[in-house]
């Protein structure tokens, strides 16, 4: 594999910024009850981490390393609200329904972290593909949820009937638990599983260890003399 | 080309001002260029919610053939008549501020708990066949959390409800915004405004109507979880069907032909 389509792509699967770094999640949770608005979400977000990292990456160079958060914060905030604008002049059902979640963009730690670890130390062109592949696997959790929840919550896909209703006459009584955000952390749960089950390496060394069962219990040992006197 | 100190206090004042100057530029350019759109867009979405208030979309199509049906007036709320004032230059928060356009409510007067009212009012007509087909009427009144903004919609016998439909209000999502559910605003639909008497009837009850409730055509099903802001539909039904309302506007146009 290439040096670039491993930045590009590496973030999908390997690296997700959802299901390894678990960033992000905030939204996952809000905007995925239906997959229109989900779709929207993913390009608004792809496009700003994109653009975020290529011009955070071009002034690197000049950028005072006190006062590189709050430069980064002034370009991730100014590109959001061109986003927002652009929405709500183009899409403005869809920018209703997401609300603040595109404004809370700005907030997203993967835009942040991604713009902190990678941009600040590489050249604009792999750190736009950086940005690029991480909105890409921020994208695929999205889509996933998006369309399970909008499949079972709602008996539809995009709008189009793939289980008919039972109040149209069809079979389906539609679930609204998918409709409530708490269903997106047990499907992000699951996902990280499978992702898991098939990546071993992203399976993390346990914090703690539950000790072996042995039959003997040893005492603690006496303090001996040398520790007394220390104290 | 010398290396720059990037950490100097110059280098310093220099990237941050010339950052925020050159973000806050695009930015601006950007809002400008597109404003003209985006309020389009927010009119249009009115009209849309003025039209889907009476269920028109169906019966004509699209948004804008319904527009092109409805006409737009401006009452005298307390005379209940028409008067000569261009729609387009109408607007109800403007109203509400402008001394001499309002009047302030007295607590028995102020059941939708609105505290001003405003003189004049901008309501839609839809006609079919030359007759009035519909009326579209204002009403906002306070439910929980702020004031319910919507459009309520009366077929041409003035009595029988054709839909309700509220634009803006801050309630509780999943427990007060459920007054935007299609469900719960299909219930509407067929209700009737006045008994015999003149009496506004019409509210919203705590549970479900049963069929054989007396006042089944009066009635509508409360939202679980949502009790204060079905009294506050109750209320603002009750206030701006009533005599402060536009009750007077209706009994004029029962007499006379617009």
């Amino acid at each position: 594999m290439s040096k670039y389509s491993e930045i590009l792509f590496r973030p999908v699967f390997k690296e997700n910024p959802i299901a390894l770094q678990m960033l992000g999640i905030c939204s996952a949770l809000a905007v995925t009850s239906k997959l229109y608005p989900t779709l929207i979400m993913c390009v608004a977000l792809t496009v700003t981490v994109s653009l975020s990292n290529f011009f955070i990456s071009m002034i690197r160079n000049i950028t005072p390393s006190n006062i590189r958060i709050i430069v980064q914060m002034t370009i991730i905030s100014s590109l959001v609200i061109l986003v927002d604008q652009a929405l709500k002049a183009y899409d403005y059902e869809t920018s209703k329904t997401l609300s603040v979640f595109v404004g809370l963009i700005i907030t997203n730690c993967i835009v942040m972290g991604r713009a902190e670890a990678f941009a600040m130390q590489n050249p604009p062109g792999v750190s736009f593909l950086d940005g690029f592949g991480n909105g890409l696997g921020y994208s695929v959790i999205l889509i996933i949820l998006g369309t399970i929840r909008e499949l079972f919550g709602t008996g539809t896909i995009l709008e189009y009937e793939i289980f008919p209703l039972v109040q149209n006459g069809g079979w389906y009584v539609p679930n609204n638990f998918f409709l409530l955000p708490p269903v997106s952390f047990i499907l992000i749960g699951l996902i990280i599983w499978a992702l898991r089950a098939w990546q071993k390496d992203q399976i993390e060394e346990p914090e703690f260890k539950m000790s072996q069962n042995s039959p003997e219990i040893v005492p603690n040992p006496p303090p001996t003399p040398s520790s007394k006197a220390a104290s | 080309m010398p290396k720059i100190n990037k950490d100097s206090a110059l280098n310093i004042t220099f990237v941050g001002v010339g950052l925020c100057l050159l973000c806050s530029a695009i930015i601006s350019f950007i809002a400008i260029q597109l404003r003209s759109v985006q309020e389009n867009n927010v009119v249009l979405d009115m009209q849309k919610k003025i039209v889907s208030s009476a269920g028109l979309e169906k019966a004509y199509g699209s948004v804008e053939n319904a527009m092109s049906n409805i006409k737009t007036l401006i009452i005298d709320l307390d005379k209940g008549e028409i008067v000569d004032i261009d729609p387009d230059s109408y607007e109800l928060a403007k109203e509400l501020r402008e001394e001499g356009k309002y009047k302030f409510l007295s607590a028995e007067e102020d059941v939708a708990s609105i505290k001003k009212r405003e003189k004049y009012s901008k309501i839609y007509i839809e006609y079919k066949d030359n007759e009035i087909n519909t009326l579209i009427l204002p009403v906002r009144g306070y439910g929980l959390w702020g004031i319910l903004y919507g459009y309520l919609a009366i077929e041409g016998d003035f009595n029988t409800v054709a839909g309700l439909e509220f634009y803006e209000h801050k309630e509780t999502p999943g427990l007060g915004a459920e007054i935007d559910n299609p469900k719960w605003k299909a219930l509407w639909k067929g209700k009737k405004i006045y008994q015999e008497n003149g009496e506004v009837s019409l509210k919203v009850i705590k549970g479900s109507v049963l069929k054989t409730s007396n006042n089944f055509n009066y009635e509508i099903d409360g939202l679980s979880g949502a009790t204060l802001t079905c009294n506050g539909v109750s209320n603002l039904i009750a206030y701006w069907m009533g005599n402060d309302g536009f009750l007077n506007f209706i009994n004029n146009l029962q007499k006379v032909d617009v």
